[in-house]
């Protein structure tokens, strides 16, 4: 495992290493004393693996693409945003607007997420292990939020075709955001996304949220819905 | 953006060490804030109030002030002069003709206050430091703020903290919409703020509701009903410390607890060099929630 520490090397420095790895021998890579700075682990576009030990400020391991990252700390506002694939795991908790509009691959978040989590989210698939704040999954357009704990206020506010499932409470739905019925299809796809994210909880615990899909088009008769 | 610091001491013996540890937090805030920098530190008591003065002149306009000034009040004056600032410590009772005093030979009043002394200049926020020597203060609990100009212009009245009450003060991060209605209504109950920043507009509500009777955390409750617009803000008082986020809470806020110490910062970075930050208990505000602690 290569060290890449930042009280030696610049910020630049440590993510100009990471995308040029397929042109070196090393796969695996360790980023020591983070202490809170930006754009740690952002731009990757090849499978590696990253661990960063300790905990990050604004947009870790954004727009990543087939990397493996993972933070042992906690991470500021707009972790793993514009995710494309890979795969982001933080043990730790995220601030706001965690994985907005990811794309694709899987981000876990191991302890809280904040405000706007999934905000976006176009295909990305989010596991929370403890609660989200308010306005999570806002005009979320594709793919999975699962939420271990609970979901803060207006959740799936303006919701397109994402799937939301939560196991503990939530505050409120948000404009045109309605529990769904939980059918064997939906049971498989959740336990599948709890096994891959090493959550310890069972499918069945879960609700299932997502588009009533009536503002899809503009009708004066759901001028209040908005 | 503007960046916001705060630390509050739960331990003695870390009175010494509050500038220094609150300079690290402010500079590494700098790149939220490169304006202007200010810090509000609440150190001893004094034997009276203590007045701090700053003026752009200040090698003429602090030439004998102290004497000037007691004559006036008829009591002894201490003045410690920093760089563009003075604090001034002036007799009990003397408060309103002093104000008067310092009013005519045109110097601005930063704060006042039994423990409260507040340093704030235009420029880097290590150079502020730097100046007024933020590094050596010692104190139970500070405040600091790196601005990001939106609301009003760069000088150094228009730098946060603002205070508007003794011993009170407040920084923010964001801005407020209605604070052209609010400065009316303050300005009728007898709050009117000085300058044009919406910040001043909020030091001057909470000061009028805390004069009204109620305590920091009922003022800053009210804020979340009487102010419109996007705000974190962290107030001082002489024995307290309050934080409260609007209910939108885009403005980012974090905190962090030990036996030591509460602090505030911006972002999980101006933490980094607290001493005991691995095991602290590290946490988002939540919005519309008012935190405060009182020694």
């Amino acid at each position: 495992m290569q060290p890449l520490d930042m009280s030696q090397m610049e910020l630049r420095e440590v993510n100009a290493t990471l995308q040029a790895a397929p042109a070196t021998n090393y796969t695996q890579f360790e980023i020591l004393n983070p202490r809170g700075s930006h754009a740690v682990a952002v731009g990757l576009d090849a499978p590696i693996a990253v661990t960063v030990r300790g905990s990050t400020g604004y947009y870790c391991a954004g727009m990543n693409k087939q990397a493996s990252v993972h933070v042992t700390g906690s991470v500021g506002p707009g972790v793993a945003e514009n995710m494309m694939s890979g795969t982001v795991v933080v043990e730790g908790d995220a601030s706001q607007y965690a994985g907005a509009t990811g794309h694709g691959g899987l981000l876990v978040i191991k302890g809280n997420a904040s405000s706007r989590c999934g905000i976006s989210m176009k295909g990305i698939d989010i596991v929370v292990h403890g609660n989200i704040g308010h306005m999570s999954a806002f005009m979320a357009q594709k793919g999975n939020l699962v939420v271990l704990g609970d979901a803060g206020s207006a959740l799936g506010d303006s919701i397109y075709e994402a799937r939301l499932f939560v196991r503990g409470s939530v505050a409120s739905l948000g404009a045109d955001c309605i529990e769904k019925e939980m059918r064997p299809e939906h049971i498989a796809l959740l336990s599948e996304l709890l096994e891959k994210a090493g959550a310890d909880a069972k499918p069945e615990e879960f609700r299932r949220y997502g588009s009533a899909r009536k503002l899809y088009n503009f009708n004066i008769d759901h001028a209040d819905e908005y | 953006m503007c960046g916001i610091v705060g630390l509050f001491l739960k331990k003695e013996d870390l009175r010494p060490k509050l500038g220094d540890m609150l300079t690290d937090m402010l500079i590494t805030m700098s790149d939220r804030g490169p304006d202007s920098a200010g810090i509000a530190i609440y150190g001893d008591d004094s034997d009276g109030l203590k007045v701090t003065v700053q003026s752009d002149t200040p090698e003429s306009a602090f030439d004998g002030l102290d004497t000037a000034l007691s004559e006036v009040l008829g009591g002894p004056v201490t003045m410690k002069v920093i760089d563009t600032h003075a604090v001034l410590t002036i007799p009990a009772g003397s408060r309103d003709a002093a104000l008067d005093a310092l009013g005519e030979k045109g110097l601005r009043v930063m704060g006042l206050g039994e423990a409260m002394e507040i340093y704030k200049e235009i420029g880097l926020p290590k150079d502020v430091a730097a100046r007024f020597g933020l590094r050596g203060m010692a104190g139970s609990h500070g405040i600091g703020h790196t601005r990001m100009a939106t609301e009003s212009a760069v000088t150094t009245l228009g730098a946060h903290p603002f205070s508007t009450a003794e011993d009170q003060c407040l920084v923010h991060n964001g801005s407020l919409s209605n604070h052209n209605t609010m400065r009316r209504i303050l300005t009728e109950k007898g709050f009117a703020p000085k300058t044009e920043n919406d910040t001043e507009v909020a030091a001057c509500y909470i000061s009028s509701r805390i004069a009204e009777g109620a305590n920091l955390g009922e003022a800053l409750d009210g804020t979340l009903a009487d102010l419109d617009g996007f705000f974190t803000f962290v107030m001082g008082t002489k024995t307290g410390f309050g934080v409260v986020r609007d209910p939108i809470a885009c403005k980012p806020a974090v905190m962090a607890e030990t036996d030591d110490y509460v602090a505030f910062g911006s972002e999980y970075r101006a933490f980094a060099d607290l001493p005991g930050i691995e095991t602290a208990r590290i946490w988002e505000p939540e919005p519309a929630t008012v935190y405060f602690w009182e020694r």
